[in-house]
């Protein structure tokens, strides 16, 4: 697999990612600056989390307008895999790439805290070596990530297969208690229709050994590098 | 103010903080009637914040040098040598004054400020810390404040994508009118690639990067050398407005430079801007500088030559480049869409020249600007010593577990947990030990496991009682929470956050906590590198509680050998490694349960502390303890408390059989010098052996299990009972959705 983070101003988690990435796959991916207008031959490109323009204006709305950002939406029509975590999930839906929007979230302060995640499915290029109904423990940190779209729009994404992950209890419950952030039916995650697509808020890249206090990320590298190689 | 051709009348000089000797002086120097924007300069260079005129002979005692200092105090930040070719830098910066009138920018920019002195020297920042002091809890602008700073700090920090790992929250009602908000940050870097900010080679140019220079926080620098009154709202103006994306961006930007040879001398605009940028630089390297500030980025229009030297505008530095480097200098921040401008030369006159509109706005000498500032012998009367407590006669709770449930409940001892979910603690990837243990510990990047552990500590009532134990405990009290971990202590930076010093009795508390840090520094080897003085903490003549909080900074070789403070697993035995006497007098038991403040605090010991320090970091690097945490506030049954918390894991403790004091207070005496330790049944003979042998009195106080604590001949609580009132204290007082 040939893989590339795309490293807006403001970015933060790039190194981050590339750790995940570089362990995964055995090899580093290509850092792609945010004023480039190609995008290299690869298989898959990761939006890392931050906050991009300083997420002035809104959150990851200026990064969707980028050039680099036209580029990845076209080479994802055509089917690369695209995966937005945390400030990358926001640019990918403000792109259009996923439906909904992340609001700020319900507690209107930022949160930082591992928290439980349940696999909705395992049938997917990023989720194929979980088990489905696994709970994982993964760190979230984030001010605006409370998953919103209308109700139809989260009966299809439900219908679809679409929702990726949700947060839940340590037993695999759902409920307010849970959900560090007020998101719509506990999502945390999503897929594009073609599932070729991924955005989440939590940062798998922050779970892949032990000294991070869970190695429950490292899988959804795995997956990836498992589908694309 | 502002015009260039107001008139100094002895109101403009007291308005600029000047004394009438300090302005003779001022004439001495320039041997005429200054400008108006000498004037400023002078009024910004000889504040309290810039000249330490206060202080300076007084922090001259403190003991900076070891084989690992790089450099002490005196440059943006401290260096230490961490082996393998590589140097932590680090410092602690007050921003007291800003974060009360306005605690989110104040907070934030407070944070940003010290990142800024730290990669300035080449560091990129890989922690952030902070120690905040608040007014009494149910004050009436105590929770906008505690809501504004924590927002801010985590606002900055956050964006910048530099995990904020550490830090403390103390209440009292002396930091009603006058909170403290100190933050501290720590860089990696090369040791062959640490940057300086004395300025070389004539003719070199001056640059100027960043952001753009506004009129926000013209003369901070000078409230930060005044008291506080009802008229300090209206200092809100003066107050800066972080912009954390262009710091973010600056941070970048340099490091890349800095990774070629193009920088010759560089140092951030902080406090008094450019003003001290250019007059600290010049004067290190004995040059003259001329700068034309029609050549500054300016955000507004018809800034004067006055206002462009005072603002304190955020996220800029100035630097001394190599002629030959400009162009890939440029190109960088081209690439970062940040200004970068070149406003000036160094000159070999030794003169500071300010042009403006092609008149000479400024024209003075840089060398008695810095030299001649001056220095005073403040007078002071020693702080009278209160009475021992002896814990006989301070009454026994009617329950102890009930008065535990009450400590570990109240604001000082309660979880902060509310507070650091609040801050990105793990972006990088490299947190071994997350906020609510004795230290934190991170990872440095491609070492194999090697870590910083950094904590930040003081005990304010304590050096109130006595400054000068108060001082040494906080002192010792990083190098145990560093200990406890299993690091190695190397360094400490200070924040000493006092009163008006012009008040013999305050400069008696400040006098009497350098004695105490000089004597703890020198007998644990343990320098100071870097440090901050915030005075003139005062609301209407009423001082803060004496704070002069440490930032300690030390080492382990493998983060994976570092004891968590969380029990770990059922049946193992907890340990007490230290002397209890039972000592109440200032301790939290004292004043929550019977709500009094007095006596003397615990004294240290430093031998002791030595001995028993170096003990335990023995046991735990040689990997026989499964946890450890220091006892501090709230005694020995509030450390075991949070250990079970931690872990969410029960205990069965029980008192020695001949005690020689009340059970309360062996139970939450504060005596210095203790470490609770978890061992494995299979370990506990060996452990007690070799502490025998290590001169260490250790007592066997019970084992782990279950999921509550029983305090035998005492009864039982559960542990998630404990929790809960532990858990409570933040969310109920910041109100629902928290």
């Amino acid at each position: 697999m040939k893989a590339a983070i795309v490293v807006f101003p403001g970015s933060n988690r790039e190194r981050d990612a590339e750790a995940a990435l570089t362990q995964a796959m055995g090899k580093k991916p290509i850092m792609v600056w945010h004023r480039d207008t190609e995008l290299p031959d690869v298989d898959l490109v990761l939006v890392p989390g931050g906050f991009s323009y300083g997420d002035y204006l809104r959150c990851g709305a200026i990064a969707a307008h980028s050039p680099i950002l036209r580029e990845v939406k076209a080479r994802a029509d055509k089917g690369m895999a695209v995966i937005g975590v945390c400030n990358g999930f926001q640019i990918i839906t403000e792109a259009g790439l996923l439906p909904g929007i992340l609001l700020r979230n319900a507690s209107l302060k930022f949160v930082c805290r591992n928290i439980r995640l349940k696999v909705e499915t395992s049938q997917s290029l990023f989720t194929s070596q979980y088990e489905q109904g696994q709970v994982l423990s993964i760190p979230v940190a984030h001010h605006d990530g409370n998953y919103f779209a209308d109700d139809r729009t989260l009966d299809e994404l439900e219908a679809n297969g679409q929702v990726a992950f949700r947060y839940c209890s340590p037993d695999g419950e759902f409920g307010d208690e849970h959900n560090p952030n007020g998101s719509a039916r506990s999502i945390a995650g999503i897929f594009n229709r073609t599932k070729n697509v991924l955005g989440l808020m939590p940062h798998p890249e922050n779970a892949i050994e032990p000294l991070q206090g869970s190695t429950d990320g490292k899988a959804l590298f795995k997956s990836m590098v498992e589908a694309l190689s | 103010m502002s015009t260039a051709t107001a008139k100094i009348t002895p109101n403009v000089i007291a308005e600029h903080g000047l004394t009438n000797e300090e302005y003779a002086l001022v004439l001495e120097i320039m041997g005429r009637e200054p400008s108006m924007t000498e004037l400023g300069i002078f009024s910004v260079m000889w504040s309290e914040h810039c000249s330490y005129k206060s202080s300076r002979v007084h922090l001259k005692k403190l003991p900076t040098k070891a084989p690992w200092v790089i450099q002490g105090p005196g440059e943006n930040a401290g260096v230490i040598d961490i082996g393998d070719g590589q140097a932590a830098i680090f410092k602690m910066e007050s921003h007291n004054h800003p974060s009360f009138i306005e605690p989110y920018q104040g907070a934030a920019t407070g944070v940003g400020g010290i990142m800024r002195d730290v990669f300035t020297m080449g560091a990129r920042p890989i922690a952030n810390v902070n120690a905040l002091r608040f007014g009494e809890p149910d004050d009436p602008k105590t929770r906008h404040l505690i809501a504004g700073v924590v927002a801010g700090i985590g606002g900055y920090g956050n964006c910048m994508g530099v995990p904020t790992v550490a830090g403390e929250v103390n209440f009292h009602a002396s930091y009603n009118g006058n909170i403290l908000v100190n933050a501290m940050t720590v860089g990696l870097a090369q040791t062959d690639k640490i940057f300086y900010s004395a300025a070389a080679g004539v003719g070199n140019p001056v640059i100027y990067v960043g952001a753009k220079t506004g009129r926000d926080g013209i003369h901070g620098a000078t409230m930060a050398s005044a008291e506080f009154n009802e008229d300090s709202e209206e200092k809100r103006p003066t107050v800066q407005v972080g912009d954390p994306f262009t710091e973010k961006l600056l941070l970048e930007a340099c490091l890349e430079l800095m990774a070629t040879d193009a920088i010759v001398a560089i140092q951030d605009m902080g406090a008094a801007g450019l003003t001290s940028s250019s007059v600290e630089m010049s004067s290190k390297g004995g040059l003259g500088i001329e700068l034309d500030l029609d050549k500054v980025p300016v955000r507004e229009t018809h800034m004067t030559a006055y206002e462009i030297m005072l603002s304190e505008s955020q996220e800029r530095m100035l630097m001394i480049l190599k002629p030959q480097a400009m162009d890939k200098a440029r190109a960088i921040f081209e690439k970062w869409e940040l200004d970068f401008a070149e406003i000036g030369r160094l000159t070999n006159t030794g003169h500071l020249v300010l042009k403006k509109n092609g008149k000479v706005e400024a024209d003075m000498p840089v060398a008695p600007l810095v030299e001649k500032s001056p220095v005073y012998q403040r007078p002071y009367v020693p702080t009278k010593p209160q009475a021992n407590i002896d814990p006989a006669l301070v009454p026994a709770p009617s329950d102890l577990l009930m008065a535990l449930r009450t400590l570990v409940g109240s604001p000082d001892l309660a979880s902060r947990r509310w507070v650091w979910e609040q801050y990105d603690h793990l972006v990088m990837g490299h947190t071994a030990q997350r906020p609510g243990g004795d230290a934190a510990v991170v990872r440095l990047p491609d070492m194999n496991g090697k870590a910083l552990a950094i904590t930040s500590d003081c005990t304010p009532r304590y050096c109130l009682a006595d400054p000068k134990t108060g001082g040494a405990q906080a002192v010792v009290e990083t190098w145990r929470n560093l200990t406890a971990v299993g690091a190695t202590p190397l360094a400490i930076t200070d924040n000493m956050n006092f009163g008006n010093p012009q008040r013999p009795e305050i400069m008696g508390q400040f006098v009497g906590c350098i004695e105490g840090m000089v004597e703890a520094c020198n007998a644990l080897d343990y320098p100071v590198i870097s440090g901050n003085v915030s005075l003139y903490n005062e609301t209407n003549g009423k001082g803060i509680l004496p704070t002069p909080v440490i930032g300690g900074v030390g080492v382990i070789a493998d983060a994976e050998k570092s004891a968590p403070i969380a029990f770990r697993q059922p049946g193992e035995v907890i340990l007490l490694v230290g002397e209890t006497k039972g000592h109440l007098g200032q301790s939290i038991y004292l004043r929550e349960l019977h709500g009094r403040e007095e006596g003397a605090p615990p004294p240290v010991d430093l031998a002791a502390e030595k001995r028993n320090g170096d003990f335990i970091r023995t046991q735990i690097l040689a990997g026989s303890v499964t946890a450890c945490h220091d006892c501090s506030d709230g005694g020995l049954l509030v450390a075991v408390a949070e250990m079970a918390m931690a872990g969410n894991l029960g205990a069965t403790v029980r008192a020695p059989e001949k005690l020689s004091v009340p059970a309360h207070a062996f139970w939450f005496g504060e005596d210095q010098a203790r470490y609770v330790a978890t061992v494995a049944m299979g370990n506990a003979e060996r452990f007690l052996s070799e502490a025998k042998k290590a001169g260490v009195p250790v007592t066997v106080l019970g084992e782990t299990g279950s999921n509550a604590l029983t305090l035998v001949d005492s009864g039982t609580i559960s542990v998630a009972s404990l929790r809960e009132t532990h858990e409570a204290f933040f969310p109920d007082l910041m109100g629902a959705g928290s």
